[in-house]
């Protein structure tokens, strides 16, 4: 994957993570996945291949969900961006999270908050989605553990909780 | 806020959610990419632009000046092999002399940045005299091919040659006699998580940590106390979150050694971090395979005799190549009864990165061949598939020709199972056109019963800790690689202790820590560390029925536990909470820790013969599925509908996870069916990405119902067996047998690409129009 070089420009970068707004001094050639773990620390996006491949780096930008690895941090100037960390609150976990745990949506994990936050997605611009809404929706995240049946359940199960 | 313990679920016969479940929803599970490495190097591999050829000059010298550089190696730096048998570790961590693949590791660099180390590779200067490679198996092991390896005559890593039976006799008295040539492409695991090190080397007090993705931490311990000339005892290895694994990270990996090398020479701490295609150049998976196989049957379906010549691609060095050739050989018995078997096999050495252990490891090529045929055979016999399989069932317990131990076997529910759930009778031969049913059976180990090193000790040990808070702490050093192992560990003791599930803490992966254990390898961990933790907890649970009976006056073996309580028969007398009886076992001895242990016993470790003891095993899963596919006869596009699949697991200790893996192992094989392979193009891998290297995605993933059969296993935990591999080998067979059904065509090559389903289409229209024309000519 692409490093950020030391050559190019930074400058200063604002935006919302997580609810929160925040600014960050960034080279201009930084991706936006390696802003959220090299810069802000958070980890739970996770990078899978070498860029667009995989979706294990699917975060929420303005709603919409967007393999990060492919997106330049500065796009992200005076957006709202979301990741995994983001959904749980108050200690409770998300009810995608819940319904991924309980229906064992996930297995090695490493795909999950990539899967989770493209469900996230789904399920804000579509509440009650069909099996093929959901289909749709995830076939830029590969799994290798679950053969997906588990994750289709998980999200169907959330989609049918109320909070 | 967190549960008082004992209030938790008790194991429900739906099964649990997994016990690291909640870290890996919320994203706080830690990978070895996600751990601290703010402070450390970063590491990068120079890797061989040529496919075959002697290294004339390496010369790091500039690499080695450039600022923000702390350390470049070569293979002048590390003189040991290292590999998985002591019979075939001919594999340098960093190529000395000579390199047999295309991206075979030449030298590595640790500098302070991603960028100064990219520099640093690209001011490496490399002379090659190139050699001849080669890429198939029939040019390597062609008359005067140059050899890879100067101690492997004809290119060949090793030749099986095993009979059984009466070979000539059952050929003679069968029916039937058919022979088929199947082929299958090389696949890759394609676990989501790139592979990463992170590794620590304190000079002043000489000692070394490891933390890798590795599945068998214990295997790379020993390569690296090998490869770095150290005490073993001066080298620690922690396993944090492994994300998927399927067999790509059984062998310790040149760039695992290449990264403790590193951190070493710098004197400091190294992060590796390889990219998608490193991934794909370090391979380790399933290697293409050329099947012939040759079987023949009598009238009523039963098979006179097996004969299977298969011949693998290797690829540049040994890794598992030894063991996998054996597989394939080994499980062609084990779930039919058949009385006479030969089998020859090649493993061959051919300029591309080495094969490995993919899930399934060695059967699922063979396998595939010989479901298929079984299948074209009852055809021409008039026969249902499900009544051939049926006609030679095998009745355990039971002992094969080559040695393996059948100590249960529900092979038969399983077929009754998916012929019912998918309707089969009543639908086979009715679908329209385009629709068709396919099915075929597969099994597999569960644990290899003689371990690959071999050491005398117990295969699988289990520490447990009870201390003062009531906690049981489950030590083992099994690898959760998210198949549920910490999971099935924790039922185990919970359920043999009879105590709440919350109770039980599981500390797993960290050779400081917890006991040696041989890994996630064969299926192994639910069998032998299940039974290993069974045996643990019973010795705890001793201790405690003791302090409880001092506690009641009563004689120990009048007290039972139940749910948390300890009380004397079922008198009704007041029972004692969990809490008091451990403050009362911890009464003059502080505490507690018990070992639990399992051993296979020797006559469950194979036949004398050659080879004889891979594919041995206590107890083999066995599985049915079949397949409904639609073939769009336009495009060659296979859509596959629907799957049933019925594995018999002895009993589902956490039937949510077993249902998850075949699942997941059913699925698998679909990838390798329809869509996965490994190309290359000059040694030049063609599809080193995951668009290009086709993974299926949701939207072309069947809907798949499990049934889950428990025939209770003598000798596994609670019954248990593996439930994570033995359901992949029979997916391919299935569909190819489900798309003859439909279309009228066998096909001989795997993956069933449109292509490839196409290029079949158009021949038989070829050939229909030649017939025509041959039939219209006077």
């Amino acid at each position: 994957m692409a490093q950020a070089q030391s050559g190019f420009q930074r400058r200063i970068l604002r935006l919302k993570l997580n609810g929160r707004w925040r600014e960050d001094a960034i080279a201009e050639n930084q991706l936006l996945v390696e802003y959220l773990r090299d810069v802000v620390r958070l980890s739970g996006t996770k990078t899978g291949c070498d860029g667009g491949e995989c979706g294990a780096c699917t975060v929420l930008v303005d709603d919409q969900a967007i393999p990060s690895c492919i997106m330049l941090a500065v796009r992200c100037e005076g957006r709202s961006i979301e990741t995994i960390e983001g959904l749980a609150s108050q200690g409770r976990l998300h009810r995608l999270q819940r319904a991924f745990h309980d229906k064992l949506g996930t297995q090695c994990g490493f795909c999950t908050p990539g899967v989770i936050m493209a469900a996230e997605a789904l399920l804000r611009r579509n509440p009650r989605p069909t099996d093929s809404d959901i289909r749709n929706a995830l076939s830029g995240n590969l799994c290798r553990c679950t053969g997906y049946v588990k994750i289709i359940e998980s999200v169907q199960a959330a989609a049918e909780a109320t909070s | 806020m967190t549960a008082p313990a004992g209030a938790g679920p008790r194991v429900s016969r739906h099964g649990v959610p997994l016990i690291d479940g909640v870290e890996k929803v919320s994203g706080r599970a830690t990978y070895t990419a996600d751990l601290d490495h703010a402070d450390a190097l970063v590491g990068r591999i120079f890797r061989s632009p040529v496919s075959h050829g002697e290294i004339i000059r390496l010369d790091v010298a500039k690499a080695r000046a450039l600022d923000g550089v702390f350390a470049v190696l070569t293979g002048e730096d590390c003189p040991h092999t290292y590999g998985v048998l002591p019979v075939a570790m001919n594999e340098y961590p960093l190529a000395r002399g000579r390199v047999r693949y295309r991206g075979e590791p030449v030298a590595a660099v640790a500098a302070v940045d991603a960028a100064t180390a990219q520099r640093a590779l690209d001011l490496i200067e490399f002379e090659v005299r190139e050699l001849p490679a080669y890429y198939t198996s029939a040019a390597a092991r062609a008359a005067g091919a140059v050899l890879l390896h100067d101690n492997k005559p004809g290119n060949i890593e090793r030749e099986v040659h095993h009979t059984f039976g009466d070979i000539a006799a059952g050929f003679a008295q069968a029916d039937l006699v058919r022979e088929e040539r199947i082929s299958c492409a090389e696949v890759n695991h394609a676990q989501i998580e790139l592979h990463a090190a992170l590794a620590e080397y304190q000079p002043l007090t000489q000692r070394l940590t490891m933390q890798s993705v590795s599945q068998v931490a214990y295997y790379l311990h020993l390569m690296l106390a090998r490869c770095l000339d150290m005490d073993a005892s001066r080298i620690r290895v922690i396993r944090p979150f492994v994300g998927g694994g399927f067999g790509s990270r059984v062998e310790a990996l040149n760039f695992e050694i290449i990264t403790a090398l590193l951190a070493r020479a710098a004197a400091g701490k190294v992060m590796m971090q390889l990219t998608r295609e490193e991934n794909f150049l370090t391979h380790r998976a399933r290697p293409q395979t050329d099947v012939r196989l040759k079987l023949g049957m009598y009238r009523d379906g039963r098979i006179a005799a097996c004969e299977c010549e298969v011949t693998q691609r290797g690829g540049a060095y040994a890794g598992y190549g030894v063991i996998t050739i054996l597989y394939a050989g080994a499980l062609l018995q084990g779930i039919y009864d058949i009385p006479a078997v030969k089998y020859d096999g090649y493993r061959v050495y051919a300029n591309l990165p080495p094969c490995g252990a993919m899930r399934g490891h060695g059967a699922v090529d063979t396998r595939h061949a010989f479901e298929c045929l079984l299948d074209r055979m009852a055809r021409e016999l008039g026969l249902d598939p499900f009544a051939v399989r049926r006609a030679n069932l095998l009745r355990a317990p039971t002992r094969t020709m080559n040695d393996l131990m059948v100590n249960s076997c529900g092979l038969p529910e399983c077929l009754d199972v998916v012929e019912r759930a998918s309707g089969w009778r009543e639908r086979i031969g009715k679908l329209p056109r385009g629709k068709g049913l396919g099915m075929a059976c597969s099994h597999y180990v569960s644990g290899a019963a003689k371990p690959v090193h071999w050491t005398g000790e117990p295969h699988a040990a289990i520490n447990l800790k009870l201390d003062f808070d009531g906690s049981i702490t489950a030590f083992t050093g099994a690898a959760e690689i998210g198949q549920g192992s910490s999971t099935m560990v924790a039922i185990a003791v919970a359920e043999t202790l009879d105590v709440a599930l919350d109770r039980v803490r599981v500390v797993a992966g960290d050779s400081a820590i917890t006991p040696k254990d041989n890994g996630a390898y064969s299926s192994r961990i639910t069998f032998m560390v299940g039974n290993a933790a069974i045996d643990a907890a019973r010795n705890l649970r001793t201790i405690l029925i003791d302090a409880a009976a001092r506690k009641l006056e009563a004689a120990p073996q009048d007290v039972v536990c139940i749910g948390e309580h300890f009380c004397v028969g079922t008198s009704g007398q007041a029972a004692l909470p969990f809490a008091e009886v451990a403050q009362a076992a911890l009464v003059d001895v502080g505490p507690i820790t018990v070992k639990g242990t399992f051993t296979c016993p020797p006559e469950a470790q194979g036949g004398k013969h050659r080879g004889g003891a891979v594919g041995s095993t206590m107890g083999f899963s066995y599985a049915a599925q079949v397949v409904e596919v639609n073939v769009d006869e336009a495009t060659g596009a296979i859509n596959v509908d629907k799957v049933w699949a019925a594995l018999d697991c002895g009993h589902a200790i956490n039937p949510l996870a077993v249902e998850g893996q075949i699942q997941g192992s059913v699925w698998m094989g679909m990838g390798q069916a329809l869509s996965e392979e490994t190309c290359y193009l000059d040694g030049l891998p063609a599809h080193a990405s995951l668009l290009e290297y086709r993974v299926p995605t949701i939207a072309e993933s069947p809907p798949i119902e499990v049934h889950i059969v428990e025939s209770r296993d003598p000798y596994g935990p609670f019954g248990a067996k593996e439930a994570s591999e033995g359901a992949l080998a029979g997916f391919a067979p299935a569909l190819v047998n489900a798309v003859a059904n439909a279309i009228g065509i066998d096909l001989d090559e795997l993956p069933l690409t449109p292509d490839r389903v196409m290029e079949a289409l158009v021949e038989r229209r070829r050939r229909a129009r030649l017939g025509a024309l041959h039939k219209a000519a006077p």
